[in-house]
């Protein structure tokens, strides 16, 4: 259970409960399919089955012709019609831009992936616009389909602008690549690791939804839609795409059911039904189907990478030395390009004081879904290849793993850290967490439970992990440096009514972890007030100032940030309505617990005769202070947060079968300071769901020809409850972050960053210590993959004994 | 998947190619045919319904005779939409040599599957495949051989669950004793070199004519 900080009910530190989970318990959250506009119709995307190829026949005069059928729309229609912008570019090592293929809302010429959209039907039902689909002739003619990064130089081009599928060759630090090499040739050992960075799918409980409508008396769009950061979709697609003017275009995000990053991107889907709107003159819905989700949302992961870590003969970390392959997909989704460079690169550092380190990553278009930030995005694959490497190398050292790692490790006087990576941590204490860690998993008792496993004939593991992550994303002007269109700054306004409740309007978009709760309690404790008397309103770009949403552990390390420089400027402005109602200096004024007193006397008035005051201006200082309460900020963080934490995995393998057991998972985590510790706890569960989920089980595998074979939750494989121990997450050790005002790190990524690493270490563990020597299996640890494992090694160990 | 198989064919080898020739015969051997003609010289069109996992879906498709060597040996290449279901590609190549008591039909064949039959029940169609390929040759062989392997079909055809409800296939052939008894029913090879004199649209296997 989680505990409440000092016992509190409400406010920061208490475990208030998620106000939003009445109506989502009840089945009364109101999400995009729930929503239904008088004279919408219904909109269907026929999507190519083939992977790569020309298309020769589109003939669409059937299904115009088709019962109910609206319109009938191809790439031909939509002239005039910008392609789905990328909002991040990165300079590849030779100092050319990336490769920047169009991507159109529809098919031109040529379909990429399974699932690109060719044509859009537009019906009075959405059974009709599928029947009509069934008349299209469209006959595409196969090209090999690019699937493997390894060979995809030699395929035939996914676009024609990047003739060997190389989007970009990245080196990163550039600088010390010589000094790298050097490093590892001089060192006294070398680890060298290959490993996979799984592909796998998003799989938000909702799936994506948008609803076009156009109003021809004020020339305005609104679009509805499943997004993460509405303000960020209103920008891209008025902007790139559509060309709407901003203060045309409404855009909306409603309840959404989980993101997981998958919902940051602008899609086609999106910019289709509001373009059409006008076209057809009707509102236009569309709702993906579960088996689009597969073939059209944005997928995760899909690295492969070669990491090299050099050690002196004390094993001192000297170097890192990395080569990636990362998977683009067919398409440059919005923020693809950033996930395997700067929040992959920079994050090479991990714990570590390691003093020279390059990486060099190679992305590739493929005929695949395309690929962008899931959970994580980045730093689950540069953590997952630093902890797994750092694990062999305390095997081939034979040393612990856990005194390797805190020998290494950047010491708490060291802090502000600059890494050899461009980032600069601000505070931490990795030994803290790692202790903490180590504890409640009693590391101590392992040995005894090991031999008892053995004596059942099964393989018990251990396995730790530490974590880094670059959260709270993000400052402007940095992410400006390294590539991105766009500042990361969050916008927050809180507005007090008259008789004092309040209502705040975020930039920030929840979308599961729990905003309208967690944001209350913070304002509610700088006011004194009841959370009740908060209210948090977000996704809606009529309602709420210009924010960039939710997405890198950023929502409360940002958005809250500003929402904490608003309720500052409102409390220094009623603190000087109060000193007029009082007849006293502001300098005397104290505002605690609700109430504005004079320092050192009784005279006091309560929050409520202030906020009226400031409306009902009658005794109010008019000349020197407008009437009102209402304060819009934006704040620009001045650095990334850096929660960090340590966790433990312990496993039991049958030898016999290779399934894995997973008995017990420790979070210790850093998050900073916490304002609910039950959300905390909440969002670290789900994260390590998710890691789990790619460390045992899911993983997007594609076939030769391009056809996604895990695209159903008949093949897909998502963890259950019962794949899972019961977690035990602790956030004890906090070093609050020393540059935004509630000292907070961000915690929705962590679970799902550490989580991997610890699983795949503990399972290593377990092989070796039953005597199968293998080095590393990649992801998914599925029973066959551990079997076949066992059996490689099974001549050597019969040979030991 | 490659998928191989032969089957002994109690037949002249010059009536077994006719069949193989004749697009009723095909018809009624492919599982789930409901329709199929001749469009062209090597060139069939035809239409399916079948069932692969979870997915239902007919589909239209072109079937050719690629490679074709008379009297010994061709491929058979389909490919056939689905509509949302996906589509579906295919291929046998066929050889026959002559054996003792007849012919040896040996095939070797391949699919591939795409779109939502991939999505859903790519985990199947090996086995789905390999369960297409013995059901077409089961019951070319009783076509070519006539109705006293009849039998043998009507039990595969009834285990199969995509039944071909417009065809002249297995399921819907007369039971084995009304067959046997039946006088009228012409010789296979007949039937077969009827159909190999004209390769026109007319044209109508034996079984085709059997149920009229």
């Amino acid at each position: 259970m989680a505990k409440d900080l000092d016992g509190k009910t409400q406010g920061i530190g208490a475990s208030s409960k998620r106000r939003e989970d009445a109506r989502f318990l009840m089945g009364r959250g109101k999400y995009t399919d729930d929503i239904n506009v008088v004279g919408q119709t219904h909109c269907h995307f026929l999507r190519s089955d083939i992977a790569h190829g020309r298309i020769v026949t589109l003939d669409v005069e059937a299904a115009r012709a088709a019962p109910g059928v609206v319109g009938v729309f191809t790439a031909a229609d939509l002239e005039g019609v910008g392609g789905v912008p990328c909002g991040w570019q990165v300079t590849d090592r030779h100092g050319a831009p990336m490769k920047e293929p169009k991507h159109p809302i529809l098919a031109e010429g040529k379909v990429r992936h399974v699932g690109d959209p060719v044509v859009a039907i537009i019906a009075e039902t959405p059974e009709q616009a599928r029947d009509a689909a069934e008349l299209i002739a469209l006959d595409i003619e196969e090209l090999p389909a690019v699937i493997d990064m390894a060979t995809a130089a030699q395929g035939p081009a996914v676009h024609d602008e990047a003739p060997d599928n190389l989007c970009f060759d990245w080196l990163f630090v550039a600088e010390n690549a010589e000094a790298v090499d050097r490093a590892i040739a001089e060192a006294a050992h070398v680890t060298k690791l290959e490993l996979v960075n799984n592909r796998v799918v998003a799989n938000p409980m909702e799936p994506r939804a948008a609803i076009g409508e156009y109003d021809l008396s004020r020339d305005e769009y609104t679009l509805t839609t499943t997004s993460q950061n509405p303000h960020v979709i209103r920008l891209l697609m008025g902007a790139f795409v559509l060309s709407i003017p901003e203060h045309k275009l409404r855009v909306v995000a409603p309840d959404v059911g989980g993101g997981f990053g998958s919902k940051i991107y602008h899609y086609a889907e999106e910019a289709f039904v509001t373009w059409a709107s006008a076209r057809v003159g009707r509102p236009v819905k569309w709702t993906a189907s579960r088996s689009e989700a597969f073939l059209s949302d944005a997928q995760g992961r899909d690295h492969v990478t070669t990491i090299e870590l050099a050690l002196d003969a004390e094993n001192n970390f000297t170097a890192i030395r990395c080569h990636t392959l990362a998977n683009l997909g067919a398409y440059l989704s919005t923020f693809a390009p950033c996930v395997p460079t700067w929040l992959h690169g920079t994050l090479l550092a991990g714990n570590y004081k390691t003093p020279l380190i390059t990486t060099n990553v190679k992305a590739v278009f493929t005929n695949t879904v395309p690929v962008d930030a899931y959970r994580g995005a980045g730093r689950p694959e540069a953590t997952y290849q630093l902890e797994r490497v750092i694990d062999k190398a305390a095997r081939e050292r034979g040393v612990d793993p856990a005194a390797l790692r805190r020998q290494n490790f950047i010491q708490p006087d060291q802090f502000p850290y600059q890494t050899p990576v461009a980032v600069q941590y601000d505070t931490g204490d990795y030994d803290a967490t790692l202790t903490k860690a180590l504890d409640l998993a009693d590391a101590a008792g392992f040995a005894a439970r090991r031999a008892e496993s053995a004596a059942r004939g099964k393989l018990r593991g251990f396995g730790i992990a530490s974590y880094i992550e670059a959260c709270g994303i993000a400052p402007s002007s940095l992410v400006g440096a390294l590539g991105a269109r766009a500042g990361l700054y969050e916008a927050a306004t809180v507005r007090v009514n008259p008789t004092g409740s309040v209502s705040v309007f975020t930039g920030s978009h929840s979308h599961g972890q729990g905003h309208e709760t967690t944001f209350a309690q913070v304002v509610a404790e700088m006011l004194g007030l009841d959370e009740g008397a908060v209210d948090i309103v977000h996704g809606d770009t009529a309602r709420v100032p210009f924010g960039m949403g939710t997405y890198g552990s950023r929502s409360l390390a940002v958005g809250g940030s500003a929402i904490v420089k608003s309720v500052d400027k409102i409390v220094a402005k009623a603190k000087k309505i109060a000193a007029h109602l009082m007849e006293a200096s502001e300098a005397d004024i104290v505002f605690d617990n609700g109430q504005f007193t004079v320092a050192g006397t009784d005279r006091a008035v309560a929050w409520g005769d202030v906020c009226l005051a400031a409306y009902v201006p009658h005794k109010y200082p008019i000349e020197s202070l407008e009437p009102g309460l209402e304060e819009t900020s934006f704040y620009d963080p001045a650095n990334f947060t850096y929660p960090a934490g340590a966790y433990v995995a312990e496993v039991e393998v049958d030898p016999e079968t290779g399934v894995i057991q997973v008995l017990g998972f420790t979070a210790a985590d850093d998050f900073g300071s916490v304002v609910n510790p039950m959300i905390v706890e909440g969002q670290v569960h789900g994260g390590l769901a998710q890691g789990l989920g790619q460390a045992l089980m899911e993983t997007a595998t594609y076939n030769a020809d391009g056809q996604l074979q895990a695209a159903s939750y008949m093949d897909y494989a998502m963890p259950r409850a019962g794949d899972l121990p019961m977690f035990t997450v602790d956030h004890s050790c906090v070093t609050p972050c020393t540059h935004n005002p509630l000292g907070v790190k961000g915690c929705g990524e962590a679970g799902a960053i550490g989580s991997p690493p610890a699983l795949v270490n503990a399972v290593i563990d377990a092989l070796h210590g039953g005597g199968y020597p293998v080095a590393h299996i990649d992801m998914p640890l599925t029973p066959q993959a551990v079997w076949q494992a066992i059996q490689a090694v099974r001549p050597a160990a019969a040979a030991a004994e | 998947m490659e998928l191989t198989g032969e089957r002994m064919i109690a037949a002249e080898r010059a009536a077994v190619w006719a069949a193989l020739n004749d697009a009723d015969v095909l018809a009624s051997c492919i599982p789930g045919c409901e329709q199929m003609a001749w469009v062209g010289d090597n060139a069939l069109e035809a239409q399916v319904t079948q069932k692969v996992g979870p997915v239902k879906a007919k589909f239209k498709g072109a079937v050719s005779l690629q490679d074709v060597v008379v009297e010994e040996s061709y491929r058979l290449v389909g490919e056939g939409k689905g509509g949302a279901a996906g589509f579906a590609k295919g291929g046998a190549a066929v050889k026959l040599t002559d054996a003792e008591g007849g012919t040896l039909l040996s095939y070797t064949a391949e699919a591939k599957v795409g779109g939502k039959l991939a999505q859903l029940g790519s985990r199947l169609i090996d086995g789905f495949a390999r369960k297409m390929a013995d059901e077409f040759f089961d019951r070319f062989k009783s076509a070519v051989e006539g109705p006293q392997a009849a039998d043998d079909t009507a039990e595969n055809g009834a285990e199969a669950p995509a039944d071909a409800p417009a065809t002249v296939a297995a399921p819907q052939t007369p039971s084995p004793e009304t067959a046997t008894a039946e006088p009228e029913t012409p010789e296979p090879a007949t039937a077969a070199s009827e159909a190999s004199d004209d390769g026109g649209e007319q044209k109508k296997g034996w079984f085709g004519r059997l149920l009229g």
